[in-house]
């Protein structure tokens, strides 16, 4: 198991270099340096100050240097400073981390905990209305611009109804409650914005449910268990599920970069000071520190999602066990 | 309160009166004699009890709604709205604008002007402490000005301070500052916000954990920046002009312009600006009219199409007034802005002394843009709809930043004006760092739709100023006019303001004889802000000038 | 293989709507009541009524129209990139499966490198970065989408690179690329249509999302991103600026992954009854 995973992170690091090559290569297909937001449509901004700032920030160095530069930084997880503020880009990311995982982790989970049971009901029910139903909700999740949806559920749920509040992930007065109440009040603020995530994703892993179900129960040992006498419920949840499930465990790897790429609108019409909204002002603002960390972060975690996910494979497909102990 | 009495005592009274008749007429005529007492009260004006409920009280916050989170709370290095915004709060320069923009003393109780501008004394305020109870002096104000122009320090405000020979702290509370030459805006250059020079003479400004954590000598102390979501300021007890009367500012960013109206309806966000159409047609209902109050000020800029002046086609005068004559600017400020905005003629705020009310805009005359296009050579002659000259049709593209609506539209309508006397205007939109560096710095363009921020002295060399061409500089149209140069040079020399409103007032009325560029229009800025907020007076430089007198009477708080 | 498609009345709605779409492209000038420019400042924001079965917009502009032209840019951003991306990744899918080997590997890598990253971050960056032009938006949605085809195609190709035809194909002397080209591609073709029909999908989605972030496609020219945009700015007193335009991204984009699923059900036996 050990030598399995090591082997892993071995194959993983010239995806590595190639994730830090490619997030610098992007940036700098730009024209432009990044003192010009902050000097432009200000008169009042000299040109010899300009001048003073731009050989400041070490943009007069050659783009080679600048790369090895970068990337020997990089290895201590050093991302250098931003070019907005001049904080340690390790630390702008560290603060919006948590929030960005721990709605994506949630999102996963629904995900989960509604797709494959909507998968295996399509299954099992091929053809018929249910599957039709849960053909076409999942799809409708699949085929809504988010922010659409975002906004309309917003003025529902947090305006007509008033049950939800609308934007942020605590209230105002946050500090003064207790714990419990702290709890709660999280909760109400990410009930929209995880659902919203989730209902977005649900097609894929339900319809790969689907169709991996639909295979298995094809198959001659599911055959050969009907013929045993053995109830269908325990055939289907038993054997088939079982089996079925193990490809669905390789698609989260595949979800997350969608789900943290997709995070950037999300967090915008929610208000949530995450590593998508981060990463779009940092784009706009021309600061290259913080647009590679967090592409390199990004690609990081999504990395480790797949290792994760092929660990937890290859540890539930026993033939892939056994094979590995020969 | 009285509502209190009216409750309780028809419920005591009631309790008794299925027992005995005769006892319940007692309890009745109390009540009737507090039903009364609580009526007066809760009238109107007159009585003692109204009085109170609506009296300047301590207490209550604040929640400012802002599309983007302040980058650093250092206040000289603060260029963005946000960080500015918040530093207003948190620092004081010597001087500051009043209502009326005249400047007043800020932290300097009073300064004297010598040797007509080449000395300026300033004499501070006593007993000014900072939050954290060390005493303001002259040193801070030097320590400032060094700062400033330190070369290592990432300021873009170091401009106007390079005219400054020397400046030399003759006691405790007394500046003396030296100009090698003099320069009108100087004072004004002196609203910017005072460093503590005993928390950061050893701190490397553009790094220092002071960014996050500001100590000033303003209003409102820094209590806690949440990245992203908040930022919180509490009361300063000790302010010199007095204690503010709101506990709180809470700064809350809510990066989407459709999410801060939604807040709005839920009352999430107490203060925040408005779009045209959402002043205009969305918070035009009940429940709008009785939780907000709307206001409007000129903003402190305008917006106009630039041309490059050494592109052929705009180099004959009778081409850009043609265009002058073609586009309806009040038709665009009626559909875009709702009418909230001016149609402008010159480089100053409408409202200035610098503005020559006396230049009239041209009237909307598509025969006679189409008429002055043809004296210049440009006809319709093969009847396509597009003039040509010399078989050449006219065709040019404008260039726009995008993210601005209003811009947008804006370049949007003027292409329709234009298509009708026959000139072909292509929009190309770019983002904002590249238009700026890649098109205009490098003169690489044949028009740009723009704007302009301007501050309260109107000097405006460094963009009508033909020394003023060099890449990145402000005139990147490549204006050049003698007469108008030393105009603009004696202008910020001088410090008599009647002498300056004559300089300024000329040059208003060749630049608009000239049509570098075209004028377009000065918008409104349109705050909105929950009306249980009392003493908001609108005033040329805004609403926020008297934030400390603002209050929340103690009936109608909502936070604690 | 048609009467089997044609069972699947999803999968036939979904193309039938598609055909319709299709039409509002071509036949644009002779559907649209109205210029999609052409600026009415003294109608703005009207409802929908007889003259504007749509309303108009802040502008005065027909929104009927401008969803009409509007479908010739998005469905060509969806066609565009979806061919970019499909061309990219059958190249190098085919390559891989094909020769193996080393030039497997390095491709290989290549994908799993790219599917690291966030796409809609990659894309974000590089439009933002450069401008936001229609011809940008089509070719960065392609460079960002064509991984999964590529993993498509190599499997295809390594299954019936072994098939009999090609090996007599080989003896008779046809050179590797005749053999890629016309015995192994088409083969490859169903999985390729499936994926390509959801990209279409997609990539309109990704332009309403380019367009929510301002960086998508920039008016005057009419797309549906950017009239849902206008929308956003207009909540709750032009219902009809977001809902319009939402309603046809949604049904363009939901027939076309109804039609993808139809596609799958097709092109995988196993799935057949």
């Amino acid at each position: 198991m050990i030598r399995y995973i090591g082997k892993r992170l071995i194959g993983l690091v010239p995806v590595f270099l190639g994730i830090t090559l490619i997030s610098f290569f992007v940036i700098h297909l730009a024209p432009g340096k990044p003192t010009d937001i902050q000097t432009s449509l200000n008169p009042k901004v000299s040109y010899e100050a300009r001048m003073r700032l731009e050989k400041l920030y070490g943009l007069d160095k050659p783009i080679g240097v600048q790369y090895m530069g970068w990337l020997k930084r990089f290895a201590t997880f050093n991302f250098g400073r931003s070019y907005i503020d001049d904080r340690p880009v390790s630390q702008k990311i560290a603060e919006r981390i948590p929030v960005t995982i721990l709605i994506n982790a949630l999102a996963l989970i629904l995900i989960f905990a509604i797709g494959i049971p909507l998968g295996v009901i399509s299954a099992v029910r091929r053809g018929t209305l249910p599957d039709r139903l849960a053909t076409v909700f999942v799809f409708t999740g699949f085929s809504t611009p988010e922010f659409w949806l975002a906004l309309l559920l917003m003025s529902f749920f947090g305006i007509s109804l008033g049950w939800l509040p609308i934007s942020g992930i605590k209230s105002l007065d946050f500090e003064y409650f207790n714990l419990p109440v702290k709890m709660l009040d999280v909760a109400r603020h990410l009930i929209l914005p995880v659902a919203i995530a989730a209902f977005g994703s649900l097609a894929g892993i339900s319809r790969y449910m689907r169709s991996s179900m639909i295979g298995i129960i094809h198959q001659d040992y599911i055959r050969t268990a009907r013929a045993k006498g053995l109830k269908e419920p325990d055939v289907i949840y038993r054997h088939a599920l079982k089996n079925a499930m193990l490809p669905v465990i390789t698609i989260i790897g595949l979800s997350i970069p969608g789900l943290i790429g997709g995070s950037v609108i999300f967090e915008s019409i929610f208000a949530i000071p995450g590593m998508g909204r981060l990463f779009y002002e940092s784009v706009m603002a021309r600061d290259y520190p913080t647009i590679m960390g967090v592409l390199s972060i990004g690609a990081i975690l999504t990395l480790v999602g797949n290792l994760i996910a092929d660990i937890a494979y290859s540890y539930a497909d026993p033939r892939i066990r056994v094979i590995k102990e020969e | 309160m009285s509502g209190t009495l009216l409750i309780r005592n028809p419920g005591t009274a009631h309790r008794k009166v299925s027992r005995h008749r005769e006892a319940f007429t007692i309890p009745l005529m109390i009540s009737a004699v507090f039903l009364l007492y609580a009526a007066a009260a809760t009238g109107d004006a007159g009585s003692p009890d109204a009085v109170t409920t609506d009296a300047p009280a301590y207490g209550d916050a604040i929640v400012i709604g802002s599309i983007a989170d302040a980058r650093t709370l250092v206040p000289i290095l603060a260029s963005d709205g946000p960080s500015s915004e918040v530093c207003g709060m948190v620092f004081n320069g010597l001087v500051k604008y009043d209502k009326r923009v005249r400047i007043v003393g800020d932290l300097a109780e009073s300064w004297e002007i010598l040797d007509g501008g080449l000395t300026i004394i300033f004499h501070l305020r006593k007993n000014v402490r900072w939050h954290d109870g060390a005493p303001f002096t002259a040193r801070d104000v030097e320590f400032t000005y060094k700062k400033l122009m330190d070369p290592k320090v990432k300021t873009p405000y170091s401009g106007d301070f390079e005219r400054v020979k020397a400046l030399e702290v003759v006691d405790d509370h007394t500046v003396k500052v030296l100009y090698k030459e003099p320069f009108s805006p100087s004072l004004s250059s002196w609203g910017m916000p005072m460093m503590p020079e005993h928390l950061l003479k050893n701190e490397d400004l553009n790094t220092t954990s002071f960014g996050r954590k500001p100590v000033g000598t303003g209003p409102y102390k820094f209590k806690t920046w949440k990245t992203g979501e908040k930022i919180e300021l509490t009361a300063n007890d000790d302010y010199f002009e007095g204690r503010p009367y709101i506990n709180r500012f809470i700064y809350r960013i809510i990066p989407d312009d459709a999410t801060m109206f939604l807040e709005l309806q839920t009352q999430g966000v107490d203060w925040t600006g408005l779009s045209p159409l959402q002043y205009t047609r969305q918070t035009d209902n009940e429940f709008f009219r009785s939780h907000y109050a709307k206001f409007k000020y000129p903003s402190f800029g305008y917006t106009y199409m630039a041309y490059n002046l050494s592109d052929q086609k705009f180099r004959d005068i009778r081409v850009r007034q043609a265009i002058n004559y073609a586009v309806n600017k009040q038709e665009i400020v009626d559909t875009i802005f709702f009418g909230l905005g001016r149609v402008i003629t010159g480089p100053y705020m409408m409202d200035s002394w610098a503005y020559n009310k006396g230049v009239r805009p041209a009237a909307f005359d598509p025969a006679k843009a189409r008429e002055l296009l043809a004296q210049a050579g440009w006809r319709d002659a093969n009847g396509d709809g597009w003039a040509e000259k010399d078989g050449s049709p006219f065709e040019f593209t404008l260039i726009v930043n995008q993210g601005n609506a209003e811009r947008l539209r804006t370049a949007e309508m003027v292409q329709s004006y234009l298509k009708a006397i026959g000139i072909r205007m292509k929009i190309r939109v770019l983002e904002w760092s590249a238009l700026i560096n890649e098109f205009v710095n490098k003169r690489r363009f044949e028009a740009v739709l723009m704007g302009w921020f301007l501050s309260r002295d109107p000097d405006n060399y460094d963009i009508w100023h033909s020394s003023k061409t060099r890449e990145g500089e402000f005139n990147f149209i490549g204006y050049n006019n003698p007469e108008v140069d030393k105009l603009l040079e004696e202008g910020r020399r001088t410090f008599d303001q009647a002498k300056r409103e004559t300089i300024y007032h000329k040059v208003h009325e060749i630049v608009y004889a000239d049509q570098p560029t075209l004028f377009l229009y000065s918008a409104e800025t349109l705050p909105i802000v929950s009306s249980r907020f009392k003493n908001i007076e609108v005033s040329p430089i805004g609403i926020g000038y008297n934030f400390i007198k603002w209050y929340v009477p103690k009936s109608e708080q909502r936070y604690r | 293989m048609v009467r089997e498609f044609l069972n699947n009345k999803m999968a036939v709605a979904g193309f039938v709507f598609i055909t319709i779409i299709l039409a509002f492209a071509i036949f644009a000038p002779a559907i649209a009541p109205y210029n999609p420019s052409s600026i009415d400042a003294k109608n703005i924001l009207a409802a929908p009524s007889g003259a504007h079965i749509f309303g108009t917009d802040t502008l005065g502009r027909d929104i009927f129209s401008r969803i009409v032209y509007g479908s010739r840019i998005s469905l060509s951003i969806g066609f565009i990139a979806v061919g970019i991306a499909v061309v990219i990744g059958v190249f190098f899918g085919s390559i891989a499966g094909y020769y193996g080997g080393r030039a497997d590997s390095i491709i290989m890598r290549f994908v799993d490198i790219m599917l690291c990253f966030p796409t809609f971050f990659l894309i974000l960056a590089v439009i933002a970065i450069l401008e936001p032009s229609i011809f940008n938006i089509m070719v960065v949605i392609g460079a960002t989408g064509w991984m999964g085809v590529a993993r498509l195609v190599r499997a295809e190709v390594l299954t019936l690179k072994e098939r009999d035809y090609v090996t007599a194909s080989r003896i008779m002397g046809a050179s590797n690329i005749w053999i890629i080209v016309r015995h192994l591609i088409p083969n490859a073709i169903g999985p390729v249509m499936v994926s390509a029909t959801l990209g279409i999908g997609g990539a309109i989605l990704t332009e309403s999302a380019l367009s929510f972030l301002g960086i998508g496609v920039q008016p005057p020219t009419p797309s549906w991103g950017n009239i849902l945009m206008d929308g956003k700015s207009t909540l709750g007193v032009a219902w009809w600026l977001t809902i319009f335009p939402g309603v046809f991204i949604f049904l363009t984009v939901l027939a076309y992954n109804l039609l993808s699923e139809g596609l799958r059900d097709l092109f995988e036996p196993r799935l057949r009854k």
